[in-house]
C-alpha cells in the first residue's frame, strides 16, 4: 500500500486522450499469483524447508557408510553423535550420563542419528522414509488430478441426469469416514505400499471433485463458452481448452492440501500397525516403532517426528500461500 | 422444511444401510479366517464355520446380519478379544470414555478456537493475528499422536506433571492430556474458519451500517460478526468429527485408554473381525448423524439456505 504514490500519476483533467489510455503492461494470470506467493513469507519458508528436506531424502542415504537396512548386532540402541556438534556437548553420543560410543569403545563411529534396536542406522532410515512420503505425496496428486479433476468436470458439464447420479455416489461414499474406508480397505488388501495408495485412490478425489464441479458450474454459463459452442467446439475441446485453464488456480489449492492429508494418512495407518513391512519403513513406521522405547532412547522417536512434522507444516504453508495467492477476495492482503 | 428434513434424514438411513452392506461384503474378503489356530483340522474348521453359519450363501449371511443388526443390535460375538462375548457388549462397554473424551476435545477446541478466531479476524494483521494464525496452521499441520507423544514425554515424564498413561481410576485428571492432544486440530481448524468467515462479515455491507451507526466496536464484532460468521463454522463439525475419530485411535493407543478407538486398533493386530466391523459402523453411524444435525441446524439457522434448497 506505500507505493501508492509511485504507481499514481496526475492525468491533466482537459487531456481526455490520454486519460483513455492504459499505461503499463498487463500481467498474465500466472506470474500475477507468483508475485503475491512469494510475498508471503511463510509459504517461502516452506519451499525452502521442502527442497532442503527433498534434497536429504535424495542425497541423505549416499553421505555416510551406514545403510537402511544392513543389522548389525554390535551397535544397537546407539544415541546419536555428530562430529563437530559433539565438541560442544550436544549430539555427543550420550544419553544422560551414561555414553555407549565411549563405554563400548566405539570412539571412530558416528552415527548422526543414532541406531535403532536392530543396528540399523536412523540417518539412512530417515531419509529412505521421507523418500516414501514423498511418493505418497506425488501419487496423492495424481489421483486427484486424474480422478478428481476428471469426476468433477463431467458431472458439471454434462449436468441433468448424470450429474444427478454421480452427486448421489459422491454423497454416499463421502458419508462414510475416511478413516474407515482407508483402514478396513488396507486391511483387506493386506498392508503394503499398493493398498495404502488404492485405500487413498478411493477416498482421496472427493472433495476436487467438488470444488472442479462447482467451478465448472460456475464457469460453463459465461459468455466464452457459448461463444466456443457457437464456434463448433465440441465437449472435449471446450472442457480441456476453456475451462480447465480458467479453474486451474483452485485445483493447484486443492492439489497442494491433499499432499499433507495423504502424508498423515500413510503415517496413521503406520501408528495403527497397518503400515509398510519390514525392510522399507516410512516416517510413520519409524514413529511407530519408536515411541515403545521413548523414555529410554527419545532419538528413535524424535528425529522422525520433527522431519514429518516439519514436512507437513511446510506443505501446509504453500498450500495457504497459493490459496491466498489464487484467491482474488484476498487480493491485496 | 419437513420435507427437507425428512428427505435427509432418509439419505442418511440409505448410507448408513450402504455401509453396512460394504462393510459385509469387505468381511468376506479379509485376509485369513477368524480361527486362525493352526491345531484345528479341516473338518474342525467346518464345523466351526457351521457353528457361526459362516457356510451358507452371501445374501444370505447378509440378510440375518441385517435383521440381527437392526432388530436386536447384535453384531455377532468376538472371535479373538473376548471369546464368545457379543462385540456389541464390548464395544458398549467402551464406547462412553471415548465418546466423553471425544466432546471434552471438541468444547476445549471450538471454545479456544471461537477466542482466537475472534481475535485474529477482529485485529487484522497485528502480532496477535500473526501469533493465532501461526499457531492455527502448527495445529493443522502436527499429527495429533505427534502432539501426544510430546505431551506425555515432556508433561507426564519429564516434569510428571500427569501420568502417562490413562488411569481408570482418575478418569477426568488423566484424560487432561490426550483431551488437549486431541483439542488441537480443533481449535485450529475453527481458529482458520472462523478468522477468514469474520473478516467477510465484518466487510459486508450490514456490518458496515452498524459502525456506521455508532455502535462500539466490541458489539458490532460479538453482536452482528461472530453472530453471521458462527453459522458457517457449523459446517466444519462434520470434518471435525472425523478427525476427532481418527485421532482417538491413535491418541488412546498412546495413553493407553480403553476406548473403541483402541479396541479398534487391538482388533485390527488380532483379526477380529467382528469388533472391527462393529466399530467402523458405529464411526460412520456418528460421522452420518453429525452430519445430519448440521444440515438440520443451518436450515433451521440461516433461513437463506432453506430458500435456496426449496424446503
Amino acid at each position: 500500500m506505500d507505493d501508492r504514490k509511485e504507481r499514481f500519476n496526475r492525468v491533466q483533467l482537459r487531456d481526455s486522450k490520454q486519460q483513455e489510455m492504459l499505461v503499463g503492461s498487463t500481467t498474465p494470470f500466472l506470474k500475477d499469483a507468483w508475485r503475491r506467493f512469494t510475498k508471503n513469507k511463510g509459504a517461502l519458508v516452506g519451499l525452502v524447508a521442502i527442497a532442503v528436506i527433498f534434497l536429504f531424502a535424495l542425497i541423505g542415504p549416499y553421505i555416510n557408510e551406514h545403510a537402511y537396512n544392513v543389522l548389525d548386532k554390535i551397535h544397537i540402541n546407539l544415541p546419536p553423535r555428530i562430529p563437530f556438534l559433539e565438541k560442544l556437548g550436544i549430539f555427543d553420543g550420550s544419553e544422560g550420563n551414561y555414553n555407549p560410543y565411549i563405554e563400548k569403545g566405539f570412539t571412530n563411529d558416528y552415527f548422526w542419528f543414532g541406531t535403532d534396536v536392530l543396528g540399523r542406522d536412523l540417518w539412512d532410515r530417515v531419509w529412505m522414509g521421507t523418500r516414501i512420503s514423498f511418493y505418497i505425496a506425488m501419487v496423492a496428486v495424481g489421483i486427484d488430478m486424474v480422478i478428481g479433476i476428471g469426476y468433477g468436470m463431467v458431472s458439471g458439464f454434462f449436468g441433468g441426469k448424470v450429474d444427478m447420479v454421480m452427486q448421489r455416489i459422491v454423497e454416499i461414499l463421502s458419508g462414510i469416514p475416511n478413516l474407515v474406508v482407508v483402514t478396513l480397505f488396507v486391511l483387506v488388501l493386506k498392508p503394503g505400499m499398493v493398498s495404502i495408495i488404492l485405500a487413498l485412490m478411493i477416498t482421496g478425489w472427493i472433495s476436487m471433485s467438488r470444488v472442479v464441479r462447482s467451478q465448472v458450474l460456475k464457469m460453463k454459463e459465461h459468455e466464452f463458452i457459448l461463444a466456443a459452442k457457437t464456434l463448433g467446439a465440441n465437449s472435449f475441446v471446450i472442457l480441456f481448452k476453456e475451462l480447465l485453464p480458467n479453474i486451474i488456480g483452485q485445483i493447484i489449492v486443492m492439489t497442494m492440501f491433499s499432499i499433507p492429508n495423504a502424508i498423515f494418512y500413510e503415517s496413521f495407518l503406520a501408528f495403527i500397525g497397518l503400515g509398510l513391512q519390514p525392510p522399507l519403513a516410512s516416517l510413520g513406521v519409524l514413529i511407530a516403532d519408536g515411541y515403545r522405547a521413548m523414555i529410554t532412547h527419545p532419538h528413535l522417536v524424535i528425529f522422525p517426528t520433527v522431519v514429518l512434522s516439519v514436512l507437513m507444516l511446510s506443505f501446509n504453508l504453500i498450500a495457504d500461500g497459493l490459496r491466498d495467492a489464487f484467491d482474488p477476495k484476498m487480493k491485496g492482503f | 422444511m419437513t420435507k427437507f428434513i425428512a428427505k435427509r434424514i432418509l439419505l442418511s438411513l440409505a448410507t448408513l444401510f450402504v455401509i453396512l452392506f460394504i462393510l459385509f461384503l469387505l468381511l468376506q474378503f479379509m485376509p485369513g479366517s477368524p480361527f486362525n489356530d493352526e491345531k484345528l483340522t479341516a473338518a474342525q474348521q467346518a464345523v466351526l464355520m457351521a457353528k457361526y453359519g459362516l457356510d451358507k450363501p452371501f445374501f444370505i449371511r447378509f440378510w440375518i446380519y441385517l435383521q440381527n443388526v437392526v432388530l436386536r443390535g447384535d453384531f455377532g460375538i468376538s472371535y479373538a478379544i473376548k471369546k464368545d462375548m457379543l462385540v456389541s457388549g464390548i464395544v458398549i462397554a467402551r464406547l462412553g470414555t471415548s465418546v466423553r473424551i471425544g466432546l471434552q476435545a471438541l468444547l476445549l477446541g471450538v471454545s479456544l478456537g471461537v477466542l482466537f478466531g475472534v481475535i485474529s479476524g477482529s485485529k487484522r494483521n497485528t502480532w496477535m493475528d500473526s501469533m493465532a494464525t501461526v499457531a492455527a496452521v502448527i495445529g493443522v499441520s502436527i499429527p495429533s499422536y505427534v502432539l501426544a507423544l510430546v505431551l506425555s514425554f515432556v508433561l507426564g515424564y519429564k516434569f510428571r506433571i500427569f501420568s502417562i498413561t490413562y488411569q481408570v481410576d482418575q478418569p477426568l485428571w488423566s484424560s487432561i492430556l490426550p483431551t488437549i492432544a486431541l483439542s488441537f486440530f480443533v481449535m485450529a481448524q475453527t481458529t482458520r474458519f472462523l478468522r477468514t468467515e469474520l473478516i467477510e462479515v465484518l466487510a459486508s455491507d450490514y456490518v458496515k451500517l452498524v459502525d456506521a451507526k455508532g455502535v462500539a466496536r466490541p458489539k458490532v464484532i460479538l453482536r452482528h460478526g461472530l453472530r453471521n460468521a458462527m453459522i458457517s463454522v457449523i459446517t466444519i463439525l462434520g470434518p471435525l468429527t472425523v478427525n476427532l475419530m481418527t485421532g482417538s485411535l491413535v491418541v488412546e493407543r498412546v495413553y493407553g485408554i480403553p476406548g473403541i478407538g483402541s479396541l479398534l486398533v487391538e482388533g485390527i493386530q488380532v483379526n477380529d473381525y467382528n469388533v472391527i466391523i462393529m466399530i467402523a459402523f458405529v464411526y460412520s453411524a456418528l460421522y452420518i448423524f453429525v452430519n445430519l444435525i448440521v444440515d438440520i441446524l443451518y436450515g433451521v439457522i440461516d433461513p437463506r439456505i432453506r430458500v435456496a434448497k426449496g424446503g
